[in-house]
């Protein structure tokens, strides 16, 4: 792992955090950390207990060490910590165990108009909020409202602002956003026992440990529970009080609300480096975009990347506490990793036959590991060690001289064959690949998301295992419809051997058309480990195309797509004695 | 360990796994074990109420031994969460573990055709089919052991990452944490109090 250590500007050793920089610094900058509430200078610490304990110079609003324009800062230093030629540095670990805990983002409601974030001053966020009661905050925690910095009676707190939504494409629950309002009322009944605090929600999730009794207390302190979403926020122009209306969905009447002070009660969403980290750890995602695990029960915090798991809210929205138990069941898992010293490596990896081998070097051109060595006249190898067997190279290669361990042509062929021996008219073939279509086949199993029986699915590692042969030997044998199915085409789980998929099926298009076969009847589709429900519906749709196969495209395609008799090539005339040589 | 001689016959052991009824309630298993015996190759077939437990299992061992059998088909669940149980079960039978086949009856089958006896079943019958078909060709393999670095990159200076970070250095292994921002804390820094006990966040 290469990590960029970005520059500082101060040196972390020499920085005594004594804050001399910071006060001579004549730039001012919003401030991160208050939510932009307060500002702060160039030089500045993140928060006053921040770890590493060290000022740090924002390059971005620094107006730099030119005497002419500034310099201030490392003038006053008497330790000389500041740094203005230090540059970001690389940093190579090599690491047995990796944990992803990303974390967050704090959803932005400003899309969602009628609430009008932005466009008024005193309806403001739940992470605003926690900065503007803290007495680490901007006002040392004298909640005031922004508008007039006068203290609100009537605050409205909103529930679910971009969580359960399916309109802004965010249809799950956030988990926190229930407990945190309840958390707030509580704070301020707390504080200021004379406000008077409201909650529009519409279902209030306090499942946890002790969650229920907090319900009570907030319900207890005066806080008013309305059940119903408002549906806008307005002004009145006068007297600048939020006017909120909201469908009471428990008494059925319409209720208007004049407030002083509205909380959104923001969602979470994946971190925006998520896709970043997923590439790089061949990581695929939820459809809501958090990690997916290798089993939703049994592995809750496995990748599966072997050595890869999962601690906090990349894997799915949960609080502190669920975060704590996650982190140390996921430090145990790679603990026991490590602690085992080595590990077992599944031989699923290819060998080359350098009798069959015709020195064409595709192999090593589709090798997504660069674990295949060739040169020009020269037979092609595989390092073992680096090939993490996908199988691109055993489809691709045409001469038979590639055998995939325990993915063999062979065997792959024979479950073609198995499956097509009767009534092929009556089944959907299905090619699917290990880590994402095969395991999204599993989740609809998990999920009971039921669709037709017709379908017979045929495991390889990889999609891009699935060889010319294989399709046209299912066709051969009478399918009426074949699917070849991989990880979405981003998230290939051997970094991006599906595009040989892609390549082979388009060929196959091709030569289907020219053999007077329907190109529909073969067909390719992404269906990552999550995605039960898209598997049943897929699964569906092919049903729904094999019904439009005639008898006669069938016994077509058997007879136009049998194989053309080619000059005999040893390694083609015997294939089972490459299996053995290299066995 | 048994090695297989290449010119000895094929000898296929299938064991239907009823699981309880989250298999035998929408599958005629009695009917998947009939067709298997029909199957070339097949010499042994064996129902099972939950084959991944130890009865099972042992069954599976006995017939390794008393059937001699050179490969194993396990009808049952996904691959995914039980072939490491069965590879280590022909493995304790004096078989390579990769001479293990399975059908996915539950995940794939059952699961997902409840109410479609006949279906459900045609279904099973061809996965069975299938994995025969596959182990066929089955071969022996030799796993690689690669060795392990001790020492783990923790991605993310959040709760989470901290706390994963901190557990993995008590267990004694060197950890390196990664932090974007300037100071680890992540958003549990930015709160004030936190549920459900109302105490600093910091």
């Amino acid at each position: 792992m290469t990590i960029r250590r970005k520059a500082r500007y101060v040196d972390l050793h020499l920085c005594n955090s004594c804050g001399d920089c910071a006060n001579v610094c004549p730039v001012t900058a919003p401030d991160e950390y208050q939510m932009g509430l307060s500002s702060r200078k160039a030089v500045y610490i993140p928060f006053p207990q921040a770890v590493p304990c060290s000022y740090i110079l924002d390059m971005d609003t620094c107006l730099g060490n030119n005497p002419i324009a500034c310099g201030k800062c490392a003038d006053v230093c008497e330790k000389q910590a500041i740094d203005f030629d230090d540059a970001d540095e690389l940093v190579t670990r090599e690491v047995g165990a990796i944990i992803v805990a990303i974390g967050l983002d704090v959803y932005d409601p400003t899309e969602m108009d009628e609430y009008g974030y932005t466009r008024f001053d005193d309806v403001i966020t739940s992470m605003e909020f926690e900065r503007l009661i803290c007495a680490g905050g901007p006002t040392m925690g004298h909640f005031v409202r922004p508008s007039d910095q006068q203290r609100p009676k009537r605050i409205g707190f909103i529930q679910c602002v971009g969580s359960r939504n399916p309109k802004i494409g965010r249809p799950y629950c956030s988990n926190i956003c229930c407990m945190n309002t309840i958390k707030d009322t509580l704070l301020l009944a707390d504080h200021y026992p004379d406000t008077e605090n409201f909650v529009f929600y519409q279902d209030i999730r306090a499942f946890g440990k002790g969650f229920e009794d907090m319900f009570q207390r907030s319900k207890e302190a005066g806080t008013r529970y309305i059940r119903g979403l408002p549906g806008d926020i307005e002004e009145d122009p006068e007297t600048g009080a939020l006017i909120v209306t909201v469908e009471n969905t428990t008494s059925g009447r319409l209720e208007r609300h004049e407030l002083d002070m509205v909380v959104l009660s923001v969602g979470v969403v994946p971190a925006k480096d998520r896709d970043k980290i997923a590439g790089l750890l061949t990581l695929s995602k939820t459809s809501d975009g958090f990690f997916m695990e290798t089993h939703p029960k049994l592995k809750p915090v496995d990748a599966p990347t072997r050595g890869v798991y999962f601690a906090g809210f990349c894997e799915s929205p949960k609080d502190i506490k669920d975060s704590v138990c996650q982190a140390g069941a996921a430090s145990s898992r790679a603990g026991a990793l490590l602690n085992a010293g080595e590990i077992k490596i599944e031989a699923i990896t290819s060998v080359i036959d350098p009798e069959a081998c015709s020195m064409c070097g595709l192999c090593a051109s589709v090798c997504p590991y660069g674990a295949i060595t060739w040169h020009k006249k020269e037979v092609a190898t595989v390092i073992e060690a680096a090939c993490a067997g996908c199988g691109a190279c055993g489809a691709t290669c045409t001469f038979g001289a590639i055998t995939m361990r325990h993915f063999t042509d062979d065997q792959l062929l024979g479950q073609v064959r198995a499956i097509l021996a009767e009534q092929p008219e009556e089944k959907v073939f299905v090619f699917a690949c290990n880590w994402c279509s095969y395991a999204g086949g599993d989740m609809a199993g998990i999920s009971r998301i039921r669709y037709p029986s017709t379908n017979r699915v045929v495991r390889t590692m990889c999609s891009a295992r699935v060889s010319e042969e294989m399709v046209l030997e299912a066709f051969r044998c009478g399918a009426p419809v074949v699917l070849v199915s991989g990880c979405h085409y981003a998230d290939c789980h051997y970094i991006d051997a599906n595009r040989q998929t892609v390549k082979r099926v388009q060929k196959l298009w091709d030569k289907l058309e020219k053999a007077g076969v329907r190109p529909e009847r073969l067909q390719l589709e992404w269906i990552s480990a999550a995605e039960g429900q898209k598997f049943a519906k897929v699964m569906q749709q092919m049903e729904d195309k094999r019904k439009l196969v005639t008898p006669d495209e069938i016994a077509h395609a058997r007879e136009a797509l049998k194989p053309k008799k080619k000059k005999a090539r040893p390694a083609k005339k015997e294939p089972a004695a490459v299996t053995e040589a290299t066995a | 360990m048994a090695t297989l001689d290449k010119d000895s016959e094929l000898r296929i052991g299938v064991f239907v796994c009823d699981c309880g009824l989250n298999i035998a309630g929408a599958v005629d298993c009695g009917a998947v074990c009939e067709y298997a015996e029909t199957l070339d190759d097949v010499v042994c077939v064996v129902r099972n109420k939950y084959t991944c437990a130890d009865p099972g299992q042992n069954e599976i061992k006995h017939a390794v031994r008393e059937h001699r059998l050179n490969r194993v088909v396990v009808a049952s669940c996904t691959p995914r969460q039980h072939e490491p149980t069965f590879r280590q079960c022909v493995l304790e039978a004096g078989l390579n573990p990769y001479l293990m086949e399975m059908a996915n009856l539950r995940e794939h089958c059952s699961w997902v055709h409840p109410g479609d006896w006949d279906g459900a079943t045609a279904k099973a019958k061809d996965l069975v089919a299938s994995a025969v078909g596959r182990a066929r060709f089955l071969e022996e393999q030799v796993e690689m052991a690669v060795p392990v670095t001790r020492r783990a990159l923790v991605i993310g200076g959040g709760v989470a990452g901290i706390e994963a970070a901190l557990e993995l250095a008590e267990q004694g292994h060197q950890v390196t944490l990664v932090e974007k921002q300037a100071s680890i804390g992540g958003i549990m820094a930015q709160l004030d109090k936190t549920y459900p006990t109302m105490d600093c966040s910091i």
